[in-house]
């Protein structure tokens, strides 16, 4: 409870109390939590004097707000108009059916959260995937499941390094 | 180096010492190489490269001095990761880990050329060493990307000597407000983020609007799928977005600035926030810039991932920490906007362009393209293109020098079927009308737009009734759903379109369309509703034949629509190899050791594993 009121205040002294940042103020909670814990939403909801519904408004119209805790990894498919012409749709399929999760969800495993977004400005080199911020070009079905299965942690590798 | 560099400048005299002293630096002898992090290059491994050029300049021994730099994009994402050294001009591409120490050894230490990594041009094979002499930079004309690819955006010096923050004492020290929006206005340069609107006349109503503080607004937001201009001008040249900015404060009479940038584009917030920082440790940003009496300060917003926050009204509302939902704008923004003051926004592309115009005057600029659309456009050029990559062209360049000349034609020989324009509210131009020149009139003739500037190259192989079904699709879920005709009206449309492209479509269909598209037009409260039937009404207007074929025949004729079209196998072309028959989840593909395979057409659930798998490309869509 105390970490929780402490980073809120740190955020009214960041912003200075301004209700106009409360993006940027939800945005650095994120940040801190790799979502919005509902705690954190009353918190600032009665630091700032504006009304839960109007934060909860604001935290389910944005697509890059989430309101439950994120995976491991961060996969990021984009979907803009070139990546889709070069068959992102059949990567997202892919995804989705052999890790059952669906866009904006996290895997049963927390292994990743998932996320198809509209476009990440990377077309010259579509399709594009992005696993933790490193872009990965020229993505298939096939290539993207290979990189999201090498998420999962090397046992052979961490044995090695256990013997070493 | 002077006293003077990094400390806060009082005046143009110090500014200009300055300059002198890192240009004195700069001609000493030292090479650069310039490693291309943009998007395209970084994606292909390039930060890696610089760490390694890093690495060879603190390893060397040599009397040569050099220096590595990471630098914004270049435009040839195609041939990336892209090296460039100084001086020299020498354009390496491709470039790969174990080419560094070879590129140190050979070009920057003894100036002999690497040829094997020098542009080769596909139809003639000469070798090019310079960018000058590739056909891909010949025709541009670089304004806005004029530094880009060339200075380190993280380092304002480079900025600086290359003669940035020149007109930004020129604007303070000669100019009156009222001359400053004059020579805008002379040089005719109308908004690059979709709307083309006189940026003079913008700023002139702001300036003249009662209401103090005065807003000003950078739109960063790039929504369009399909499009990087923006993001390369934020990541390869802040400074210059910032200068203008400075420039455009002083002649509104503002005092505070925002620039908003989208969330995927975290480089972007970075690379501005050491500009904003580095700008205000000089005296371009703050209390009294540049010794004057003009203070102004910048701050950055990052969006949340909603399309309709790039337009002007949600953009302000989701500043002021609301959902964004656009307002009708019977009142204009350069009224109330940004907390109910006068606000005035612009778009990146937009705003690098004043520091040129202040510099080389609005005569220049406006000798530069059509009667009604001045100066240069940045685009990105995509989709199934030779040369993908980033570029700008005088307005007035017809479309078919953009695809031909400068992208080198469609791509693996097949045929050019359309290219899009404008983003979501744009449309689709077909082959017979290549020879439009590029300006903000004739593409909206045309059933299109300039828009921001994304520009997709679709071959034979596009399925054009998809292509509106995507767009519908995007603005359907980007709708912020405040009015009826944009939340129910695009629903309807997407409900149609997926019919046809699932071989359900009706006659009367396509009649439908048009009448919901018209209710659209007419009655949505922001330009997303009121443009957003463009995609599927573009597409009608050119490719009637296809919308046809998928309702009348249950066949798109671009073989993209799962279930109009049949999987066969070119008995010729088949070698037997029973990897095809092994794959089949259904067991529909039938075969022996050395006859030619064939599928049984009833058990097949037409999930195309057979045709991605085949070696041969024996198994067609037909
Ligand atoms: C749905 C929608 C999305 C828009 N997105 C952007 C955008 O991402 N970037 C941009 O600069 N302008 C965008 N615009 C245009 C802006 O509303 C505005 O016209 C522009 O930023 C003004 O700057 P300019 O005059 O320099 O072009 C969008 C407009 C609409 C209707």
């Amino acid at each position: 409870m105390a970490e929780e009121t402490r980073l809120i205040e740190q955020l009214i002294d960041r912003y200075e109390g301004d209700v106009g940042m409360l993006i940027p103020m939800m945005q650095d909670i994120q940040a801190e939590h790799g979502y919005l814990p509902a705690s954190d939403l009353r918190s600032l909801s009665k630091r700032l004097e504006v009304p839960l519904s109007r934060i909860y408004a604001v935290a389910t119209f944005y697509t890059s707000f989430r309101l439950a805790p994120k995976g491991a990894h961060d996969v990021t498919l984009c979907m803009g108009t070139v990546c889709y012409l070069k068959g992102s749709p059949d990567i997202l399929e892919a995804i989705c059916r052999e890790f059952q999760v669906e866009p904006g969800g996290t895997t049963t495993d927390r292994l990743f959260s998932f996320q198809a977004v509209n476009c990440v400005g990377a077309c010259a080199v579509a399709p594009v995937m992005l696993v933790d911020g490193k872009y990965y070009e020229s993505v298939t079905p096939a290539s993207a499941l290979e990189i999201l299965n090498g998420l999962y942690p090397d046992e052979d590798a961490s044995e090695k390094e256990d013997e070493a | 180096m002077t006293k003077l560099c990094g400390k806060r400048l009082n005046n143009h005299e110090e500014l200009e010492l300055v300059r002198e002293d890192l240009l004195k630096h700069r001609n000493s002898g030292t090479k650069s190489v310039c490693v291309c992090v943009g998007p395209g290059c970084a994606a292909k491994g390039a930060n890696r490269l610089y760490e390694l050029f890093c690495e060879a300049v603190r390893q060397s021994d040599s009397k040569v001095k050099v220096e590595a730099k990471s630098v914004g994009c270049h435009g040839l994402c195609e041939c990336g990761p892209i090296i460039l050294i100084q001086p020299g001009d020498i354009f390496y591409q491709r470039v790969e880990e174990p080419d560094v120490a070879e590129i140190f050894r050979e070009t920057v230490l003894s100036d002999r050329i690497v040829e094997r990594l020098l542009h080769e041009d596909p139809s003639t094979g000469e070798k090019a060493r310079s960018p000058d002499e590739i056909p891909f930079y010949k025709a541009q004309n670089r304004i806005a990307l004029a530094y880009n690819g060339l200075i380190d955006p993280a380092n304002i010096e480079d900025y600086i000597a290359a003669g940035g923050y020149t007109a930004l004492p020129k604007a303070l020290t000669t100019m009156t407000s009222e001359e400053i929006i004059a020579e805008v206005e002379l040089a005719g340069l109308r908004g690059r983020g979709g709307g083309g609107f006189p940026t003079a006349r913008k700023w002139r109503s702001c300036r003249e609007s009662d209401g103090s503080p005065k807003y000003v607004i950078c739109n960063g937001d790039e929504g369009d799928p399909g499009a990087f201009m923006d993001r390369a001008i934020m990541e390869g040249n802040p400074h210059s977005v910032i200068e203008g900015m400075v420039i455009g404060a002083y002649a509104i009479g503002s005092s505070q600035g925002y620039i908003y940038v989208r969330n995927e584009y975290p480089l972007s917030v970075e690379r501005l926030k050491e500009a904003i920082e580095q700008a205000r440790q000089w005296g371009f940003l703050g209390e009294d810039i540049l010794g004057s009496s003009f203070s102004f300060n910048i701050r950055i917003n990052r969006g949340g991932g909603a399309f309709v926050c790039g337009e002007s009204t949600a953009l302000m509302a989701s500043l002021e920490g609301r959902t964004g939902e656009p307002r009708a704008k019977y009142v204009h923004t350069v009224e109330s906007g940004f907390r109910g003051k006068p606000t005035n926004l612009n778009n990146v592309e937009t705003w690098t362009n004043i520091p040129p115009i202040i510099n080389r005057g609005g005569e220049w600029f406006a000798g530069i393209g059509t009667e009604k659309s001045k100066g240069t456009k940045v685009f990105s050029l995509v989709g199934n293109v030779v040369n993908t990559g980033l570029v700008e062209v005088p307005m007035g360049i017809t479309l078919r020098r953009i695809i031909d000349e400068i992208g080198g034609g469609v791509r693996d020989g097949k045929r050019f079927k359309a290219v899009q324009t404008g983003g979501p509210s744009g449309g689709c131009i077909p082959s017979e009308h290549l020879d439009a020149r590029v300006d903000f009139d004739e593409l909206t003739k045309l059933g299109s737009m300039m828009g921001s500037g994304g520009m997709i190259v679709m071959d034979e192989g596009t399925c054009m009734v998809r292509v509106a079904r995507y767009f519908t699709e995007f603005l359907q879920k980007e709708s912020c759903g405040k009015c009826t005709p944009c939340r129910e009206g695009l629903a309807q449309m997407l409900h149609i379109l997926n019919r046809i492209t699932r071989g359900e479509g009706d006659v009367g269909d396509i009649e439908e369309l048009g009448v919901l598209a018209e209710l659209l037009e007419g009655t949505a409260l922001c330009a997303l509703g009121k443009t957003a039937a463009n995609p599927v009404l573009s597409t009608i207007r050119y490719f009637r034949d296809e919308y046809d074929a998928h309702i009348l025949d249950r066949h798109c004729p671009a073989k993209e629509c799962r279930g109009l079209f049949r999987y066969e196998i070119d008995a010729e072309a088949c070698k037997a190899c029973g990897i095809c028959l092994k794959n089949c989840p259904e067991d529909a593909i039938t075969g022996e050791k050395e006859v030619p395979h064939v599928i049984n057409q009833e058990k097949c659930t037409l999930c195309g594993i057979c045709w991605e798998k085949c070696p041969f490309t024996a198994v067609l869509k037909v």
